[in-house]
């Protein structure tokens, strides 16, 4: 709606909205046109491939740089998500699949800053939402196999130490948190976090352009002064890149670790 | 001026999960203040009650879309 109704000059400002995360497509194939987030994700997935690959053959007992580098990166999953979260009984099987998927995330989160790309994959959220479904898969599936499908259903929405006239309530709330709702917020916050991101960096890079050129004097005081914040602003940004695969990684583990928790 | 009254409906509701993000972080400085080695314990939860309560925040910039 209309705050205040003001005449719509051509060289007004344009404030970056949801558009500016519909790219075209990059070419056809057939029908389908594949759209650059969808090349980003096939790069990540090699990115971390090769990476992991050439730091794990010629393993050495004193380790290249390489090695050293994959070995630092591989047991900040493996003691500080693994081991810590799952316990060390049983996070052995799930750390292909918690590093995977935090070099994984990672590197999609990091194209938003990478030069020539500078684009977030999971801004589309239906690449979170894939992303997200995996992971409920896992921590459902992994859930069942350990406790039985009724046993399981019993440790995820019923509550130990609960009197018995208030788990009718208690039932459906449990079940529509732990299991309806869990991926859907597992997929959003990553989402939204990348696409919030993306969108501030637009609007203070337009902005300071759009000061500059149509604001005199002032605008170009200020212009500049949105880009040096256009810069902060792009340094928070890789904190809350690496924050958001770290915790796409933690809350992973942590649901994997619910799923396989004894009852009381 | 063009706009929309969502963004400033977002906007208030993004103070309670800010206040809740700050208390929890609040928490964990004094926690590892006091007892630096529980540091690696500390970090995991609060990192999960921070993840928990931008959840709030998340689900307002959805729908500030949305409606």
């Amino acid at each position: 709606m209309n705050v205040a109704a003001s005449p719509v000059r051509a060289e007004d400002f344009q404030a970056p909205g949801p558009g500016i995360f519909d790219l075209p497509a990059a070419f056809q194939v057939g029908s389908q046109g594949i759209t650059k987030p969808m090349l980003q994700l096939v790069l990540a997935a090699l990115v971390v491939f090769v990476f992991f690959y050439a730091a794990a053959s010629r393993r050495a007992m004193v380790p290249s740089k390489l090695q050293y580098a994959g070995e630092t990166a591989y047991s900040f999953v493996r003691n500080g998500l693994g081991r810590d979260i799952i316990g060390s009984h049983d996070f052995q099987r799930f750390l292909p699949y918690l590093s995977a998927l935090f070099f994984f995330v990672l590197v999609n989160n990091i194209f938003a800053t990478l030069p020539f790309i500078q684009f977030p994959t999971f801004s589309r959220a239906g690449m979170a939402y894939a992303l997200a479904g995996v992971s409920w898969l896992v921590y459902n599936g992994v859930g069942v196999q350990k406790h039985g499908f009724f046993g399981y259903l019993k440790l995820q929405t019923v509550p130990s130490g609960v009197s018995k006239a208030i788990l009718p309530l208690l039932i459906p709330l449990e079940f529509f948190s732990n299991i309806v709702v869990r991926p859907i917020t597992l997929a959003l916050r990553l989402f939204a976090n990348m696409f919030a991101g993306h969108i501030l960096l637009v609007l203070f890079a337009t902005g300071g352009l759009y000061l500059i050129q149509h604001q005199g004097l002032l605008g170009a005081v200020a212009g500049p002064l949105a880009w040096v914040l256009a810069v902060a602003v792009a340094f928070l940004e890789l904190l809350v890149q690496f924050l958001q695969a770290y915790v796409f990684a933690l809350l992973n583990a942590m649901y994997i670790s619910g799923a396989l928790a004894d009852e009381h | 001026m063009d706009g929309n009254l969502n963004m400033i409906g977002y906007g208030l509701a993004a103070i309670g999960p800010g206040v809740g993000i700050g208390l929890i972080f609040a928490a964990y400085i004094n926690g590892v203040a006091r007892q630096p080695e529980a540091q690696g314990r500390l970090q995991a939860i609060a990192i999960l009650g921070f993840a928990l309560a931008e959840a709030l925040a998340i689900i307002g910039i959805a729908l500030a879309f949305v409606l």
